[in-house]
């Protein structure tokens, strides 16, 4: 009797409701006073409010501008380019190579493990790496050279800083395929082997197997990571900046470049660029769910 | 004889050739993984390698001397990044870990916008967010300063977190927390000595991403942090466009506390523990 009476207490308790909202409270106070209150300052930056040089009324001169720049069109499309290609490429190698290393207990280990420990290496990293190892002077062009495949550094094909981000796209490639990697693997040793056989037995194809049984398991974890890798992607700053041309550069080098430019009235261009990128992200991730919550849903 | 017999035995017919293709598979991806750190690592420390040499001609370890010295600011860049990388772990893995136990296991009124709250972080990039914030952070006199790296680094480490902690909640039962109640145990009681032994190794995991996220920023710490918070990754941008063989020792010190959680979190990882999967409820 004792311990139940505990239980009601002395104190005056809080409600449910109010306890979780009282545990919640921490991160949406980051969440919106940093997070939203970020997103809020860059919008209204984009419409030319520039209390820094008085500047207060609203107007959309800063798009107008992002849209005569002729540098604009050109970065939209490599942006476009390089976060499809490298989604797309990571998510069926990673697919492809989670279903060859869950075929021996030896190798579902030690790939998780080099996935985990790929997974964790800073990008910045992977990018010097990839300038090492793919530059017309990098250890593939000395391979090739040695092999007498490539008589001098320009016969080699210019990957790195060229027109179609080749590099940019490897070096992503390179750090997502372990991360779609890790949760394909998860999402594989959840018991797929048994359906599988069930199938096997009757008479199932291999390509029927893996559109019928393999798929539907795989999907959720495919679809949350590849949504991120897009995401991440299509905006980051440090690798397109190392690894791809000046010329045009991604939308994310654009905005940093514009935002640092010493003409202040460059920085409304160069969050109107970002209210763009934020834009194109949100709207494909939208589009990206529902199309695939249709599939997943006819599926099951 | 029944199919999946025949199966079986079809399957151990072909061990030698499904042996040598598995073989060069598995080696395929292991060069695929690991080609890349190669040339980072003989960078280190090579003092010339010319092209079209495949191994340096001199070695040196001049690079790794410079990194190690104290006169460089290697070791106080470590410093800095070491200091903002634990901050954001564990203020993200205390809030996270309160935020994640509200969204897995209580089903309330608002939780779909919540939820949606807690996931627009991770979608809308890092260069927006900070270069939104920047000038309220100027005024604030947060910009240029560690604390204000530290704050908006909390930005897309909170809902990774968080993500994490409420699938691991998800799978909890929270009569086990109840039983310790009637026994007499106080709330916090049993939430040190019931609930959170539970949940402990998702929390491990996801505060050592955590730590790895803000360890590899780069942007929101230039653009806050202004140059004068200089981190690791910073000074490895900078020896990237000038001197490659300092850049590959930076790289290698930075791949560092990789490795290193990488063998503290394999005990929790193991078991097929679907943990950077919280995405799967969107």
């Amino acid at each position: 009797m004792d311990a139940l009476s505990s239980l009601g207490g002395n104190r005056p308790r809080l409600s449910p409701r109010a306890r979780t909202w009282l545990l919640l409270s921490p991160a949406l106070a980051v969440i919106v006073v940093l997070f939203l209150g970020g997103v809020f300052f860059g919008i209204i930056q984009s419409l030319n409010y520039l209390p820094l040089i008085g500047q207060y009324d609203l107007n959309l001169d800063a798009y107008a501008q992002m849209l005569a720049d002729p540098a604009f069109g050109p970065s939209l499309i490599l942006s476009v380019w390089i976060a499809f290609a490298a989604t797309f490429l990571s998510a069926v190698l990673a697919i492809a190579a989670s279903l060859f290393l869950r075929q021996t207990s030896v190798g579902r280990r030690l790939g998780t493990y080099l996935f985990q420990l790929n997974l964790a290496i800073p990008h910045i990293v992977g990018a010097v790496a990839m300038l090492l190892l793919l530059s017309q002077s990098g250890l593939i062009s000395r391979l090739t050279h040695a092999v007498g495949l490539t008589p001098d550094t320009s016969s080699f094909p210019a990957i790195v800083n060229d027109r179609w981000g080749v590099a940019i796209i490897a070096e992503y490639v390179w750090k997502e395929v372990p991360f779609i990697g890790v949760v394909v693997l998860a999402a594989l040793a959840g018991g797929t082997r048994d359906y599988e056989d069930l199938a096997r037995t009757l008479g199932a194809g291999w390509r029927q197997r893996f559109r019928h049984v393999i798929l539907p398991f795989i999907a959720p974890g495919v679809l949350s990571t590849s949504i991120i890798v897009f995401a991440f992607s299509f905006a980051a700053y440090e690798v397109p900046f190392l690894l791809g041309q000046p010329y045009p550069a991604t939308l994310s080098v654009l905005a940093y470049l514009s935002y640092t430019n010493v003409d202040l009235n460059a920085r409304s261009e160069a969050q109107a660029i970002n209210v763009v990128i934020a834009l194109i992200v949100i709207v494909l991730t939208v589009v990206y769910l529902r199309l695939s919550n249709r599939y997943v849903r006819t599926e099951r | 004889m029944s199919a999946d017999s025949l199966a079986l035995v079809a399957r151990k017919a072909d061990r030698p050739r499904r042996r040598l293709r598995d073989g060069l598979g598995f080696g395929t991806l292991m060069l695929a993984l690991a080609l890349p750190l190669v040339p980072v690592a003989v960078w280190s420390i090579s003092a010339t390698w010319f092209f079209p040499d495949v191994v340096p001609t001199r070695f040196s370890t001049r690079s790794w001397e410079y990194v190690l010295s104290p006169d460089a600011k290697v070791i106080p860049a470590f410093l800095t990044s070491l200091t903002i990388a634990l901050a954001v772990s564990v203020i993200a893995g205390l809030i996270g870990l309160s935020a994640g136990r509200a969204l897995g296991l209580h089903s309330f009124r608002g939780k779909r916008i919540v939820y949606f709250l807690v996931l627009a972080p991770e979608i809308v990039p890092p260069l927006t967010v900070a270069m939104g914030n920047q000038v309220a952070f100027i005024k604030l006199g947060l910009a240029d300063t560690i604390l204000g790296v530290i704050l908006v680094q909390l930005v897309p480490t909170i809902p990774y977190v968080t993500l994490v902690m409420s699938a691991v909640y998800s799978n909890y039962d929270l009569n086990y927390e109840d039983q310790a109640r009637v026994l007499g145990a106080s709330p916090l009681r049993a939430f040190f000595h019931v609930t959170l032994p539970a949940v402990f190794p998702g929390l491990v995991v996801a505060a050592l991403f955590a730590f790895l996220i803000a360890w590899s920023e780069y942007i929101m710490t230039l653009l806050i942090g202004g140059g004068v918070v200089k981190t690791l990754p910073l000074l490895l941008f900078s020896f990237a466009t000038s001197d490659l063989s300092i850049a590959s020792a930076l790289c290698l010190l930075c791949i560092l506390p990789a490795i290193v959680i990488l063998v503290l979190s394999s005990r929790y990882l193991s078991g097929g523990r679907a943990n950077i999967g919280g995405f799967g409820r969107l």
